[in-house]
This record gives C-alpha cells, sequence and structure tokens, in this order.
C-alpha cells in the first residue's frame, strides 16, 4: 500500500473524529484520489459516469486548460450520495488535504441534513451510469446525430422543471373528476408509468388532467407531446431526473459553500498544525475565500455570514439554520447591513458602454442578490396553452419579472426545442415594457408585438 | 466509528470519457468553421500574415443556448476592495473578464459568453482543401518524374526497435507457449519480437502544370487585386499540399505579358491598359516550348476585371480556344462590382467546351465558390 495512502487515510479517520465531536452529521465518505483529469472530468460532467454530450467535452476543455495555464485548480469534489464520494486531487500537499476533509465533512453533513436535499436519490451515481447506459444505446440504435440532436434540444431546456412539485398540498388533492377527458393522452401516460415508474412517482399519479398553466415543461412534453418518440420521452425523463437531483446544490451554493468553508476553518484549529502549515493553510484559505469584484465569491459571501451568525448565537442556531435554509432564505434573513458595508457590496448594471454602480442601500442590496437567485436564476417559462389558435401550436409565457430575456438566446432555445413539440412553439414575453410574441416553426422565428401599440 | 471513512486509489488511466466528448466538441468546431468558410478564407488578417497567424473566430452554433436573462439589463451585485459610491464606474464595455474563482469553480455566472475558438491558417487550409482537388488529372501520361516513397510492407525478426510490431509480437508470444502447451502469463522473449520493415518504391506521380494568369493592368483595384490575389494564395498552397510535382508558373500582364516570379506575382501591381490575349498568347508559347501536353496536364487560370480593349476580344477568343484544346481544364475569373459582365465573357461564353470554367465574383464570400469551380470535378 502506497504511503501517501496510508497517511491520509489515518488522518481522514481523524478530521472525522473531530469533525463529529463539533456536532457535524455526515454519510460515510469515501474519498478517492485521482489524477488531474479525472477530476476535471467529474467538474465537468457533474459526476463519474454521466452520458455523452459535446457541451461536457467543451467544459472539460475549458477546465482543463485553466489548470493547465495554472488559473484555478479544484482541490475537491464532493458527490451528494450515500456514501457520499469525495475526490482529491492527487499532488495536494497534505495539509492541503487536511483542509480539503475537513470541507468535505461539512458539505456531507449538509448534503445530509438540510432540508432541499431531502427528496434526492442517494443512489444517483449508480442511476447516472444507468442513464449513461440508455442513451448510448439509444446511439447505437438511432444513430449519434439523431440522439444527439434531441440532447442538444432537452438541454436547452433542461432548467424549466418544477423543482417544487413535491411540496405544498399537491399530493392532496383530488384526482380528476372527468376521467373520460382525453382518454387518448391517459392511455398514452399509462405507458410511460409502467415504463418509468421509479423515476417521478407522485407527479404521474396525480396528474390526471392537464392543468394550466405548467411550470414543468419538461413533465408537460412527456406527457403530451404528439410528437415524440418513446426513447426520446426516457431522454427527457432521464435530463430531468438529472435537473431535479443537481437542482438542490444550485440553490444552496452559497450557503453550503460557507458551511464548508467554516468549518474546514473551526476543524483545522482542533489539529496539531506545525507553524510551517498554519502558514500554509492561511495561504490557501485567504485564496478559497478571495473576493471577486464583478461576480461575488459565494465561498466568501457565505463563510462571512455564517462567521456573524456565529458571533451571535449558539450552535445549535447554525444547526437549525443549515437544516431549514436555501441562499434565498439565508441571505434575506441573515445579510445584515453591517455585512453589506463591511464586504463593501453594491448593486451595478450596465449604463451606456460603462458598468456603473447603481446602488450600495444595504437592503436594495440584498434584495438584488434575492432577486438573481430565484429559481435558480433562470427565467420562468410556464406553458399556457396546446393548442394555440386551434392549429396544436404549444403557447409558453415568460413570467417576466422586471428583466428582459436575451433574444438571441430566446430564438435559438426555440428553434433547439420545437422538434420536440413537433407543430409550432410560441413565447411570450416582455421587451422594453411591450408584450411581444416570438413563433417558431420550420426553423424560422418571426417576432411580433402583441401590444398594438396602443400606448404611446 | 471511523470504520466508514475509506481513502482509495483507483486507476483513472483508462478514463477517456472528457475527451472523448472534447473530440466530439472539436468536430462540431471544424463544422462551425466550415460553414463559415467563405468568410474565413477571404480574411486580411490570414492573406497578410502568410498563414503564420491564428484569427479567433466566434462560434455561435457552440454556445449552450437555453431561456437566460439578458445580461445588459440586469442588475448586478458586486464586491468592492472599498466603499463604492453610486455613480462609479467599474468597467467599460468589452473590458469585463470572467470571474476569478478559485476552489471548486466558484460561480456559475452565464455572463458574456461569447465561445470562439482559435483557428488557424493549417485548419482551414485542412477544411478547404479538402473539397478541391485537380479535376481531369489524366494519369496515362506517363510521368517525367519520380521520387522515391517508403512503405512498411515486411515484417521480419530483425530490425529497429522503434518499429516493433506488438500486435505480432505478442501473437508469436502467444503461439509460443499454446506450443507448449501452458498460456498463463504472457511472456515475450527476444525470438517472439517481430519488427516492421520498409521498401523503397518509386511513386510515380503524374507531371501537372499551372499557369497563374494574373491581370495587373491599371483598371485593377484595391478590390479586384486583392480578391484574385486570395484566390492565387489559396490555390498555390492547395497544390503544394496536395500534389507533390505540381509545377507553377506566374505570368502578369496588361497590354503585355511577361512571365514573374511568385513573389513579384503576389506583390507587384503595374498600369496602363488590358489585352488580354497577351497573356494567352504568352501562355501558349511555354506550354509549346517546356510542357508537350502528351505528358501533362495543364491548368491555365486567368483572373481580370474583364475590362479588355474591345478590338482585343476575338484575338482572345481564339487563344483561348486553343488554350482549351491543350489543357485539362482552364479556369477564367472576372471580378466585377456591376451587374453587366463584359464583353471578354460573353465572347468566352462562345465556347462550349466544359474545359472552360468561367466564373465572376462579386463579392467577397464568392471566392470559395470560384475555388470550388475550377478545382473540382463535374
Amino acid at each position: 500500500m502506497d504511503y501517501e495512502l496510508t497517511e491520509l487515510s489515518y488522518h481522514a479517520k481523524e478530521i472525522a473524529k473531530v469533525a463529529r465531536s463539533l456536532g457535524l452529521d455526515f454519510y460515510p465518505v469515501h474519498f478517492e484520489i485521482c489524477p488531474a483529469e479525472a477530476i476535471y472530468s467529474f467538474g465537468a460532467y457533474g459526476m463519474p459516469v454521466r452520458f455523452t454530450h459535446w457541451s461536457f467535452g467543451k467544459a472539460f476543455y475549458r477546465m482543463k486548460m485553466q489548470y493547465d495555464m495554472n488559473l484555478t485548480r479544484i482541490y475537491e469534489l464532493v458527490i451528494n450520495s450515500n456514501p457520499a464520494y469525495a475526490f482529491l486531487l492527487e499532488g495536494n500537499r497534505l495539509l492541503q488535504n487536511k483542509l480539503v476533509i475537513g470541507h468535505v465533512y461539512a458539505h456531507v453533513d449538509f448534503f445530509k441534513n438540510n432540508y432541499y436535499f431531502k427528496r434526492t436519490p442517494k443512489d444517483m451515481v449508480v442511476r447516472m451510469e444507468a442513464h449513461a447506459q440508455r442513451i448510448r444505446e439509444y446511439e447505437l440504435e438511432y444513430g449519434r446525430e439523431t440522439v444527439e440532436k434531441t440532447l442538444d434540444a432537452v438541454l436547452a431546456i433542461q432548467e424549466h422543471v418544477d423543482f417544487r412539485a413535491h411540496l405544498g398540498g399537491k399530493k392532496e388533492e383530488p384526482k380528476s373528476s372527468n376521467p373520460k377527458s382525453s382518454k387518448s393522452s391517459k392511455e398514452q401516460k399509462k405507458h410511460y408509468i409502467t415504463q418509468y415508474t421509479d423515476l417521478w412517482e407522485e407527479e404521474t399519479v396525480q396528474e390526471e388532467e392537464k392543468k394550466m398553466p405548467a411550470e414543468d415543461l419538461l413533465l408537460y412534453l412527456i406527457t403530451y407531446s404528439p410528437a415524440l418518440e418513446d426513447w426520446q420521452r426516457d431522454i427527457i425523463s432521464m435530463i430531468r431526473e438529472e435537473s431535479l437531483y443537481f437542482y438542490p446544490q444550485i440553490e444552496t451554493k452559497i450557503i453550503n459553500e460557507g458551511w464548508a468553508t467554516f468549518w474546514h476553518s473551526r476543524i483545522m484549529r482542533e489539529l496539531e498544525l506545525t507553524d510551517a502549515e498554519s502558514l500554509d493553510f492561511a495561504v490557501m484559505h485567504s485564496q478559497v475565500v478571495q473576493p471577486s469584484r464583478l461576480q461575488l465569491n459565494p465561498y466568501y459571501l457565505g463563510v462571512k455570514i455564517w462567521e456573524k451568525i456565529a458571533q451571535e448565537q449558539d450552535l445549535e442556531t447554525l444547526f437549525e439554520i443549515r437544516e431549514m435554509d436555501n441562499d434565498i432564505s439565508f441571505i434575506r434573513n441573515y445579510l445584515t447591513q453591517d455585512l453589506v458595508e463591511e464586504l463593501n457590496l453594491f448593486n451595478f448594471r450596465k449604463v451606456g458602454a460603462h458598468w456603473q454602480v447603481t446602488e450600495t442601500e444595504w437592503e436594495k442590496v440584498r434584495d438584488n442578490l434575492v432577486k438573481q437567485l430565484v429559481h435558480g436564476g433562470h427565467p420562468r417559462i410556464l406553458v399556457l396553452e396546446d393548442d394555440y389558435e386551434g392549429k396544436g401550436g404549444l403557447y409558453l409565457m415568460h413570467a417576466h419579472e422586471g428583466v428582459d430575456l436575451d433574444l438571441v438566446y430566446l430564438e435559438k432555445t426555440l428553434q433547439l426545442m420545437q422538434p420536440l413539440w413537433g407543430k409550432g412553439v410560441y413565447l411570450e414575453t416582455v421587451v422594453d415594457g411591450k408584450k411581444v410574441l416570438f413563433e417558431c416553426s420550420n426553423n424560422t422565428v418571426i417576432r411580433k408585438s402583441l401590444a398594438k401599440a396602443q400606448e404611446k | 466509528m471511523s470504520e466508514d471513512i475509506i481513502v482509495s486509489r483507483e486507476d483513472w488511466s483508462l478514463h477517456r470519457k472528457g475527451y472523448l466528448d472534447q473530440s466530439r466538441h472539436k468536430e462540431k468546431v471544424q463544422e462551425a468553421i466550415k460553414q463559415q468558410l467563405r468568410d474565413l478564407i477571404v480574411d486580411e488578417s490570414i492573406i497578410l500574415s502568410d498563414g503564420k497567424k491564428t484569427m479567433k473566430i466566434p462560434m455561435r452554433s457552440l454556445e449552450e443556448f437555453r431561456f437566460r436573462f439578458d445580461y445588459n439589463k440586469k442588475n448586478h451585485t458586486g464586491q468592492g476592495n472599498k466603499k463604492m459610491r453610486s455613480g462609479d464606474i467599474i468597467a467599460r464595455e468589452g473590458q469585463r473578464k470572467q470571474g476569478g474563482g478559485t476552489g471548486s469553480g466558484a460561480g456559475d455566472e452565464p455572463g458574456i459568453d461569447i465561445y470562439e475558438a482559435e483557428v488557424t491558417y493549417e485548419d482551414l487550409a485542412a477544411i478547404l482543401f479538402e473539397e478541391l482537388k485537380l479535376p481531369n488529372l489524366d494519369s496515362k501520361k506517363r510521368p517525367l518524374l519520380a521520387h522515391d516513397h517508403l512503405e512498411f510492407r515486411d515484417i521480419r525478426k530483425k530490425g529497429l526497435m522503434s518499429n516493433i510490431d506488438k500486435k505480432r509480437t505478442i501473437l508469436e508470444s502467444i503461439k509460443r507457449q499454446a506450443l507448449k502447451g501452458h498460456h498463463k502469463e504472457l511472456k515475450i522473449i527476444p525470438e517472439d519480437l517481430r519488427y516492421k520493415t520498409w521498401e523503397t518504391h518509386p511513386n510515380y506521380e503524374t507531371n501537372a502544370v499551372i499557369l497563374a494568369m494574373m491581370d495587373t493592368s491599371g483598371s485593377m483595384g484595391q478590390f479586384e487585386k486583392y480578391i484574385s490575389r486570395t484566390f492565387f494564395f489559396w490555390m498555390v498552397r492547395f497544390l503544394r499540399q496536395k500534389y507533390k510535382n505540381v509545377e507553377m508558373r506566374f505570368l502578369a500582364h496588361h497590354t503585355e505579358a511577361k512571365e514573374v516570379t511568385e513573389e513579384e506575382f503576389f506583390t507587384r501591381g503595374e498600369s496602363g491598359g488590358t489585352r488580354c490575349s497577351s497573356v494567352y498568347k504568352l501562355a501558349l508559347e511555354i506550354i509549346e516550348k517546356d510542357y508537350p501536353p502528351a505528358h501533362y496536364n495543364i491548368y491555365p487560370v486567368h483572373f481580370t476585371d474583364g475590362d479588355n480593349i474591345g478590338s482585343d476580344n476575338l484575338r482572345a477568343l481564339s487563344l483561348m480556344e486553343k488554350l482549351v484544346e491543350v489543357s485539362q481544364v482552364v479556369g477564367y475569373g472576372e471580378i466585377l462590382r456591376t451587374h453587366y459582365s463584359s464583353t471578354l465573357m460573353s465572347t468566352l461564353k462562345r465556347i462550349t467546351d466544359s474545359k472552360l470554367r468561367l466564373v465572376t465574383i462579386r463579392d467577397r464570400n464568392e471566392v470559395y465558390d470560384a475555388l470550388k469551380a475550377v478545382f473540382s470535378e463535374r
């Protein structure tokens, strides 16, 4: 057995003891030492094994290049599963690994205890391996290009899933009182239910009747699209499952990174470090929490908020917060005036050709941050109709909340997703204060004004 | 309590997934270049740098499109290293850099994500040349020249270590052990080694000559010169890369024609009127002297603005007829900025032989079509 492994194994266990004595409660963790290439591919795919798509290759290339040019370095990567998997970069110094191991335990504690992770499957590693396998089989059967086209289309709308479908009183809702309606689609649905039962249990069973507006675009396409073949529905349902799995990580980025950073410092304090190691630790820690100007560093912002809370509250409250909050509530509740001022936070936007500071009042800064985090930072798109103007068009509406959409992206996304519906796809949104409808059919997009220029 | 913590190390050397998908991504970059090829090959930075520079081209088709907010219309939150005041300018357009994340990839800001790929002259050439070839190449004409060509065709027991044939060596080892009746582990002994060995063959390549003819008269403006040089730039490189034994002769003309060096051909400008027949006559003389059509594939290519002295047109026509007769293909390109074609063009159209390929270039991005029209089988 190699020396590095024995030594690390010893320290990982020691640090686990320390972490548990401090109150952290985590799943078993399986650490693996990996070369940079492996870590960067996990980073690009978000998982050790995932389906094949060029966008992952692009991400991998970019990450690897930044690593080769010494711009960034991923020290570790944790997978939310039970047991949790954590990958350590080969060549990390022992001290670096100690810090990273502490960081990992805190992440796993968060995965295990935070409310938003309650629904994520704990065996996602093997599920995603199975997805990769199925998609590979579809490639063999239907051709790589065909499958890639479907993947391109589905990935373009992968965020449009109802992340809160499992919450609230939906389960108690009575089943449709009119079982005769849309018989054919019901039969269709039965078919999927048998095929993918374990993938989306409760939603399908209760959705006996088309609900408008529908928030879950992917589920809507799986259930009602007239243009899809079964293997395509399967692909959508797999990507949907992966989206649902990843979403809690997106909506707890700041609080979770802050939590892990907060705890790795505390754990390191408990360990006996030499002077050299202490210095090494200080350097590394400060790199992790380095503020950046135009883009907030979630590690830094998160750990600052946690430290502030720790000054004022007891540990028990901290553990409660990590159980109940996500980024939005964390910031809304705990980003105080003191912190905004201490961290020199400000709002900025583009004015003419300049990026200009617009506001520094703490409440405005806080509210703007919260606003950007809503729905994972993605626009909300609702399905309003599926027979627009009697021609079977799918009518989507962007729930406009003050910020316009990127129109180039909008048109391209419509073109990509349109084949999933087959007939025309429409998107209503607001551009510069005016209602606009984009219509996509036959691979072209037409823009129409909805407000007939009544106000001037 | 800590038995649930495991540290291990696996062999990841076969983990190639990132690279595999990266190669698909690269393929898509190539496709995107192909689609933009007609604009890219006339880019000054490539032509003027003599193929040494790279250029960055936006690859919109490789962006990951989704419904997203307009970055420029959004209110963002940032962090200062000092107290900021409303109205402070923190960046100018085009200066905005990607946030410097540390740790496990901080930040997932979509932000400004115009994906650019770096394209070198070689990338462009590879894609462009794939589609070009010398048409009507006649292999029956016995070559006068041949160059030696190495071919690995033989396997021997002795040889250079770097030429070892792994597959056959392992096969030998398996065979030997199977004969002895035991085949537990693979062991290679010196007797198993097999080496690839080469033979030299004379490689006969068909002889071909290109006569590049360019109008350098005063009526050829900046645009016309640029277009014809761009055409010849790619033509010369294409021929050098794909055909080892192609000869090239460069002829420039106004009212008189003369042979010039390659460098002069690409750099010199002249003035005066235009008499196209002069260059056709020179071409025919060169052919007669140096390139007997029985032994050579001949490809004359002429670029002009078509602004020929009217009285010369008939003479040009009859010389062109002779050129077409002795050549495999003749290219005649006219660079025009009006919708009319020249009287020379309409005169040449009387030749019905499909070996004469007439092209008109009115826009920069038509150079690509012109190259394809001349250098392809019909």
